[in-house]
Formats: C-alpha cells, structure tokens, sequence
C-alpha cells in the first residue's frame, strides 16, 4: 500500500504534495477499517486534498487544479467515470428488462400462429399431434398433470418442511440445529437430473405397495392404473426437491417470532406446543404460505426429474394419479425431435408460454404475500 | 443471600399441563422429530444409491481421462472427460456473460436504483428468477434457431444457463452490498473519491467473498441443469472442445444418455441392430448403469465441492465484518 504510493509518487515529476506534515505515503491508511480498500486508484492528489485547508496547486497527473475539500469528485475526470459506471449498470438493467421482454414477445409470436391455426381447442382439447397443415393440440392433460403433480408434492412436502423447520428452531439445541438446518440445505444442491435417475429406478418401484395401498380409496383420483412411472412417483420426487427452500423459508419466519410473544405464552402457562400454536405458527404463516408458492412454483416448472420418471401414456386421459403423463415441461422436453418445423415447435412454444405465465402467476402470488407482511411488520 | 431463601425453581413454575394437553404437547414434539427424520430417509437413500453404485466407476481407469468414443453399453471402459470438458466449458461462459451483468445490475439496484426504472429491474429480475429452464432452452430456441437459423451447440446452452443464473447473480449481489456498511461509503465520499470508485473500491472489495459466494453458489446450480441441453445441443461420445459446433457431451447430457441406454440394451430393441441375432436380452452385459451412476456420482462431486467452496468463502465472509 504504501509502497503503491512511494512508486506512484516517485514515478511523477513533482514532489509528492504534502498536507500540513503528513506525507503522502501515510495518507492511504486514513481508513483504517478498510486498508486494502483504497488500493491504487486512489491518485495521490486525491488523497491529499482531504483535509486540506489551503488549495492544491497542481495535480500529479496533469489535472486542473482542484481546491478545497471533497471537490475532487465534481473534476471532470471523475464525472466521466461516474457517467460511464452509471451508463453500465442501468445498461446492464436495461438489458434484464429487454430480455424478459424478449422472452415473452419470441414466446408470443412464435406460438400464436400455431394457436391460430390449431384445428382443436388449445385450452380444452386432449389431442396432442402438432402434424404441419393439420394441428390438433390441447393443452389441458398438460395442465392438469403439472397441476397435480405439483399439488400432491406440495400436499407432501409442507407439513414436514414446518415440522423440520419447527425442530430447527424451536426444539433442537443450537449445537444440533445448525448441522440440521445444513443437511437439509444438502438436499437443494443435489443436481435435478440425480433426483430423476434416483427416482425413476430405485423409488419408484419401491413405492408401488404404498400406491396399491392408497387406490383403495373410491376416488376417481385414485383408480389404480397399475403404471410405472406414474404421476404420485414424480409427486413424491419433486416434494423432495421442493423441501429445502419451503424448510429455508419457514425457518427464517419462524426464527423472528417476536420473544416477547413467545415469553407470554408461555408464561400464561401454555405447553410448548400450546405455545407454537399461538405464537409461533400465526407468525409464521404468511413466509410458511409463500414459501409454499415459490416451492409450488419451483415444481412447476421442473423438467429432468419428471421427464425422467414419468412415463408417457398415449391412452385415453384419466384423472388417476396412479398412471403415467407428461407436464408442460416434460412434454416439451420429449418433443424436442419435433422441432423441426415452426408450426409444429409453436405448439410447444405455445405449451412453454402457458408454463411461463403459470408459474409467474404463482411466484408473483409469492412475492405479494411476502410484502404485505413486510408492509405490515 | 437471596438465592439461598429463594424457593427451588420447580416450586416456581405453573401447575404441570396435564392429561390431553400433555398428550397433544408430545405427539407434537415426537412428531417435528419424525419431520427431521422422514426428510433424512430420501436423502441418505438417494447419496447412498449414488455412491454405492457408483464409486467403483468413478475409480476404474480412464474415467477422468477419457471419453465415450467408440464405446456402447455392452462395452466396458471409457470416461466422463468429454461430459467434464463440455460441462466446464458451457457454464465458463455462461459465468463470463452472467457475472458482469449480474454484479452490474446488483449494484445499479442497491447504489443508484431509485425511482421506476429500478422497480421495472427489480420485477424483471424476479420474473427472471421464476423462470423455468426449459421455458429458458424454448427462448434461446425460438430466438437462435428458429428465428436466426442457427444450429444446436454448447455456445447456445451457455445462453439459457445465463438467464438462470443471472438472477441467482443479482440477488446475492444486492443482498452482499446491502450488508455494506453505509459508514464506509460516506468515509469514502468525505474523501472527495467519486462514487463510481467508491463502489469498485471500496464498497465491492468490501463484499468481496459474499459476492464470490454467491456466483461459485450460481455456478452450482447451473453446472447440473438439464432441461437446456435436451433442445439445444446434441449428446456427442466424443470429446467435442468447439463450443460453436457440434453436439457436445456434458454430465448431465452424459446421465441421460446413459438413462436412455439401460432401458434400450436390456429390451429387445437394441439387438435388432446386433449382427448375432440369437442373443437374448439380459445375456449381454450392459454397462450403461454403471455409467450412470458413475456420472451421476462425477456431478455430485462437482456440484458439492463447489457448494462447500462457498461455503468456506462465506464463513471467511463472516469472520471479516
């Protein structure tokens, strides 16, 4: 650092400027929380001028002289450097929103026709064969399947999500909770395509006696199609998946219960669950409810584990979860060999738009739980 | 002394909870515990499937040194190299286009986003980050492909990646640079030191390990991403450097692949190709599983270490403020 200074100093013509007795070299050690901070950009005259009562003449790299305290910022030279940064961080903004933009105009203009032409009901229809000249697709077996899909695993991951978070910061001590809190954070870095691998050839038929087991129940639901691969498989897949960041979130809400409502429950001699169910829990809900949707919308929108384990039937559309099926995602990914001609890849197109505004939806429906507690707190 | 007149505490506290209060107090408790445990179960079940299947692959000779070429599921040896190279090579681009923006538009959020046109970047960052990746590999799709004519290649994976991890980018940026202290700038400022050189300066060296954290955190997640590669770039055996032409290898393209191959090699289908027309399935050794869990065990590994590299970065983090 200070020999940064020297060098610098030594490399100008002039004698390094002083300040009343302090030199030059000594002058970057001023902040003395952040001595790596100031590094080499800072040009000795800068420095110099701090503190300085009397003008500068000259400064070392040919500047207009500057007087005064703090006016070094308003030199010519630094407004260009401001201008340029500021220029580059809105150009970098700005380049976020027209990509977003973008994203939604290419999927727009690239569907529509296909949707225009669709010879069936895009909304309603069961048919999916996007044939060029005679498009016949639906998206509604699609939407029903990441619908439910993504139900079922929220319906599974939710109540262990806030019992773990519960367990983590209520009941463990805090020597065990951190390492809790970290195996659970494991979970999340566990790449998707390992869930579907896993998923698809040890799970899966390891859950079959536990899908016999359910389709006793007279639900249409329920019909028991006696399936690999089936949509409860991928449920519980991506409820797994899903775990962490409901369980992240949770624990975050839960933590910042106020003490004084925790003390006072307890103190009106409720049990600790008593005292969960009156403090903790109310407070909670609104993070544990858009922990909820940004989980939701994170299964919506998973591709590898589902296209892995679903399997895809070409049979009649059931509402059975015990049958295989294909999600927005997973429909797109297997049709990637039909791309090859625009009519036919708009209508996937058209089926990743609606993916796209449902899981907007559904993040946005996230984001507004969380200000509004934010706005309330 | 007044603790020694002091009744003992338990004469202190209220009348015990009895009877279903007390019973409800403990199925609550035992079930949180089961909560912990039951999210332990697919955990342990899946490292271990990955692991027990596929440490002895990822030991045999020539995993890490060589590819696929030439080689089908009924024939022993290989390596991940050309899923390793391809994979490092998709996301060292997809870092190089992300970080820059991402760090850029972080700081433009937190040091000069006022007013409408932050609140429009902060929207669109959020839609961003809800994205899913195949809505991302359509985008890049519809965009270089079907719009521009462009063929499938690494460089355009690279591209989809970048729209996922430059949200992860932004948000860790904006929350490290809000952790900054204000006081830091200000000294700054009263420094006469323009604001630009204020941020690279001081404010970013300051949230230096929470800024790497979090793009080694973006990394991670984008090294195991899928969806991309199934529309954008062929899955090529052979080690392919050229990220502007031809299908390329990557360690997830490699696992599906290999998923794709135990299902082929064990059915019937596969040996209508065969030139010995009386093998039966089953009697032929597939090494396809193997492979991938072998890969799958490659990307684990990668993904981890770079996981446990953040968090090294991020505790080293905490040490300094």
């Amino acid at each position: 650092m200070t020999d940064r200074a020297k060098k610098r100093a030594a490399g100008s013509s002039l004698p390094p400027p002083r300040v009343g007795d302090e030199s030059v070299e000594a002058s970057p050690d001023l902040d003395p929380t952040s001595p790596d901070v100031l590094g080499d950009g800072v040009r000795a005259h800068d420095v110099t001028v701090v503190g300085s009562s009397q003008p500068l003449a000259i400064g070392l790299d040919g500047a207009r002289p500057v007087s005064g305290a703090g006016s070094a910022a308003a030199g010519g030279k630094s407004r260009i450097g401001d201008k340029v940064f500021l220029g580059l961080s809105a150009g970098a903004s700005g380049f976020v929103i027209v990509l977003v933009v973008l994203i939604g105009v290419f999927l727009l203009i690239k569907s529509v026709p296909s949707i225009v032409d669709d010879k069936v009901n895009f909304l309603t229809s069961t048919e999916w064969s996007p044939t060029p000249g005679n498009l016949r697709f639906g998206i509604a077996p699609l939407l029903w399947v990441t619908v439910i899909i993504s139900l079922i695993a929220l319906i599974v991951a939710v109540p262990i999500a806030i019992g773990i978070a519960l367990f983590i910061t209520q009941y463990a001590p805090r020597r065990i909770a951190k390492p809790v809190a970290y195996t659970i954070d494991l979970l999340a870095a566990i790449p998707s395509i390992v869930f579907g691998i896993w998923g698809a050839t040890v799970l899966s038929p390891k859950l079959e006696p536990v899908q016999s087991f359910l389709s006793h129940i007279p639900l249409p639901l329920f019909d028991n199609k006696h399936a690999n691969g089936t949509i409860f498989d991928g449920s519980v897949v991506l409820a797994v998946m899903i775990l962490p960041i409901i369980t992240a979130i949770s624990r975050d809400v839960f933590e910042r219960t106020p003490r004084a409502n925790i003390e006072a429950a307890l103190a009106l001699g409720a049990t600790k669950w008593e005292m969960i169910r009156i403090a903790v829990l109310p407070h909670g809900r609104p993070g544990v409810i858009s922990g909820s949707m940004l989980g939701l919308g994170r299964a919506l929108g998973e591709t590898i584990a589902v296209y892995l384990i679903l399997s895809t039937v070409g049979g009649p559309f059931s509402f059975s979860i015990f049958t295989g099926g294909e999600t927005f995602a997973s429909k797109i990914a297997n049709g990637s060999a039909e791309f090859n001609n625009p009519a036919s890849t708009g209508a996937y197109i058209a089926a990743g738009l609606v993916l796209f505004v449902l899981t907007f939806l559904v993040n946005s429906a996230a984001r507004a739980i969380v200000n509004r507690r934010k706005e309330f707190s | 002394m007044t603790a020694a007149t002091a009744p003992p505490r338990s004469e202190l506290t209220f009348a015990k909870a009895r009877g279903s209060r007390k019973i409800k107090n403990n199925i609550a408790t035992s079930l949180v515990s089961l909560a912990f445990a039951i999210a332990l179960i697919p955990l342990i079940w899946l490292l271990w499937t990955v692991i027990s299947k596929g440490y002895h692959v990822i030991f045999s000779s020539g995993w890490w040194t060589s590819d696929q070429a030439g080689i089908d599921p009924r024939v022993k040896g290989g390596g991940a190299l050309a899923a390793i190279i391809g994979t490092a090579e998709q996301v060292a681009l997809c870092t190089v286009i992300s970080v820059p923006v991402g760090l850029l538009v972080g700081v433009f959020l937190v040091e000069y986003g006022r007013g409408l046109f932050a609140r429009v970047t902060t929207f669109m960052v959020d839609i961003l980050t809800g994205i899913p990746s195949i809505v991302a590999a359509l985008f890049i799709y519809a965009l270089f492909v079907t719009t521009l004519g462009g063929i499938g290649a690494g460089w355009l994976v690279s591209l989809a990646l970048v729209i996922l991890m430059i949200p992860v980018i932004v948000r860790t940026t904006e929350e490290m640079l809000r952790l900054v202290p204000n006081e830091l700038r200000e000294a700054s400022y009263a420094l006469g030191i323009p604001k630009w050189k204020t941020i690279v300066r001081v404010v970013i060296p300051t949230a230096f390990s929470g800024l790497i954290t979090g793009i080694v955190l973006g990394v991670a997640r984008v090294a195991g991403e899928t969806a991309p590669l199934l529309i954008l770039v062929g899955y090529s055996a052979t080690t392919n450097m050229n990220l502007f032409s031809n299908p390329q290898s990557t360690l997830p393209g490699f696992i599906n692949q290999e998923f794709i191959n135990i299902n082929t090699s064990s059915g019937t289908a596969a040996y209508h190709l065969d030139a010995n027309g009386n093998r039966v399935a089953g009697a032929v050794a597939n090494y396809a599983p193997d492979r991938l869990w072998g890969a799958a065990l490659t990307l684990i590994i990668i993904v981890m270490a770079l996981n446990l590299i953040a968090r090294l970065i991020g505790r080293r983090n905490k040490v300094a403020s």
